[in-house]
């Protein structure tokens, strides 16, 4: 199969799906196309090695700039598709010209989410998506003295993380009655909460922007709603993602929270494929299409799309699964926590090292292990394969988690 | 830069130059070596970088660490010699340093 397939989006999907597709002896032509100026690059270190300093540009590219160019894979930057035409198969660029597609991949992700009340271009003003709004986090916290951020999740509990070992006073605001209550047990927000608290970041739960105030062009302060006043020179929104789906509700592709996608990443448009965090897709562990923003999911999704185009067998469907590391704290995650109807815990938040594990009746369906890398690895296998659990040995440390499986 | 060289599964033999300072798995990710997959890129979370070190090159290599052990008990058919490739940093004295991939990574 030679067919002429275009990838709009230069991120960890698109960039992932460029290479398996060499990988995977396609031999068609391979267009990547990206709006940022800087080759496929990993997302994550963006709120920790690089804040930090710990890591240049080079260091979080997937591939070297020179592999492109040797597996022939026409990689264009700096430049974004304007709009879809499904009845040329052509995709306009923002420099008016017109690529030819015979099969097109959508990796265009996600933006962060704007808060209206907030003028991200005032000075010291911070989003955080891009290696671009990362530059400019670093510049500002080498330089502020307090940082506020909006959002308990994990993009704000990380950038709180690296502030902190670089010496900022932070307070961070979250809305909800605790950190991360879409997402994490109680116990894991109260975990997170003490850590955090331990490293002194201020955190007001409960807590929501009113407005930002400035001077002279940089931002000064915040107000809550509850009327009370923060001064700052820093401020960081992590608030969620939006998918960028314009393009695809524009080429008319079937959209809901995301680009809807089969287990295949197939669109509802036979010629288009879409992945990563712009997609809505099915997943182990739910029965209903899921918005799965983590990069394990759009390795995963960029695979699916690699061996369908290359005519290869499919590969089995992975069980969701997600990490993040605050201070010296790895927090991993496997399975989805949303039908969970209770929680086990194993070990103690006062060690340091614990597992939550959630079950739907008596079913484990999603581990939360903090420093438990053991506890991860077997449960990841457990949950995937519905492994009966006796409840005696999971909660006795004195065993090894895999001794608990029946 | 430091000679390594990464053998798949099938026996393909692939000699790479690695910057020293790097990982044992960019040198293999960045020189388009298949097998190893390092889904979290280095984070030591995923256990996808693993790989079989030789057992003359074994013993002569920095000992993993807590979290690396960890992971390691649990990756896809581990060995005496296992170790994650994300862990390991290539220096000078590595040259000629040989590691073998599993059939899978998961």
């Amino acid at each position: 199969m030679n067919k002429r397939i275009v990838i709009i989006g230069a991120g960890q999907a698109g960039g992932t799906a460029a290479a398996q597709l060499r990988q995977q002896g396609y031999e068609g032509e391979v267009v990547l196309i990206g709006n940022e100026q800087v080759p496929p690059y990993q997302r994550p270190p963006l709120s920790k090695a690089w804040l930090k300093g710990e890591a240049a540009a080079t260091d979080l590219y997937m591939k070297p700039e020179s592999f492109y160019a040797d597996k022939q894979i026409d990689l264009r930057l700096g430049r974004s598709a304007e709009a879809i035409d499904t009845s040329t198969m052509t995709v306009r660029l923002d420099d008016e010209t017109e690529v030819k597609f015979d099969h097109l991949v959508l990796a265009c992700g996600a933006r962060a989410r704007a808060l209206p009340n907030v003028d991200a271009s005032v000075k010291g003003v911070h989003y955080l998506r891009s290696m671009e709004d990362a530059s400019q986090l670093k510049s500002t916290l080498q330089q502020c003295k307090h940082l506020v951020i909006v959002g308990g999740g994990f993009i704000g509990l990380e950038v709180a993380a690296s502030a902190r070992l670089l010496g900022v006073k932070v307070t961070l605001l979250e809305r909800e009655p605790r950190l991360l209550s879409r997402l994490c047990s109680e116990t894991l927000s109260a975990y997170l909460l003490d850590l955090h608290q331990q490293q002194g970041v201020t955190i007001l739960q409960g807590a929501e922007l009113e407005s930002m105030t400035q001077e002279n062009g940089a931002v000064s302060g915040v107000q809550l709603s509850d009327g009370s006043v923060l001064e700052c020179d820093a401020l960081l929104v992590g608030v969620g993602s939006q998918p960028n789906i314009e393009l695809a509700i524009q080429a008319g592709l079937e959209c809901d929270a995301g680009v809807i996608v089969d287990e295949h990443a197939q669109t509802s448009h036979p010629a288009i494929s879409a992945i990563g965090d712009m997609t809505q897709r099915p997943v182990v562990g739910a029965d209903y299409l899921l918005r799965l923003e983590s990069v394990p999911s759009s390795l995963e999704q960029a695979k699916q799309v690699a061996l369908r185009l290359s005519e290869k067998p499919v590969a089995n469907a992975e069980l969701p699964w997600f990490w993040s590391d605050q201070y010296s704290t790895k927090i991993q995650m496997a399975g989805l926590t949303a039908a969970s109807s209770r929680t086990i815990l194993r070990g103690t938040l006062e060690d340091g090292q614990f597992s939550v594990f959630h079950f739907a009746g008596d079913t484990l369906i999603a581990a939360e292990c903090v420093n438990a890398p053991r506890d991860f690895m077997v449960a990841r296998k457990a949950i995937a394969n519905s492994a009966k659990v006796n409840l005696d040995v999971l909660t006795n440390t004195e065993k090894a988690l895999s001794e608990a499986l029946i | 830069m430091v000679t390594i060289t990464y053998v798949e599964f099938d026996g393909t033999a692939h000699q790479v130059q690695v910057e020293p300072g790097n990982s044992l798995m960019k040198g293999a990710v960045y020189n388009g070596v298949p097998g190893i997959d390092a889904e979290c890129g280095g984070a030591c979370a995923c256990a996808t970088c693993h790989v079989y070190v030789d057992d003359e090159w074994f013993a002569r290599l920095p000992e993993a660490q807590g979290e690396e052990s960890g992971m390691l008990e649990f990756a896809n058919e581990p060995q005496t010699g296992s170790r994650l490739s994300c862990q390991i940093v290539v220096t000078p004295e590595m040259d000629g340093l040989v590691v073998r991939m599993p059939e899978f990574q998961s």
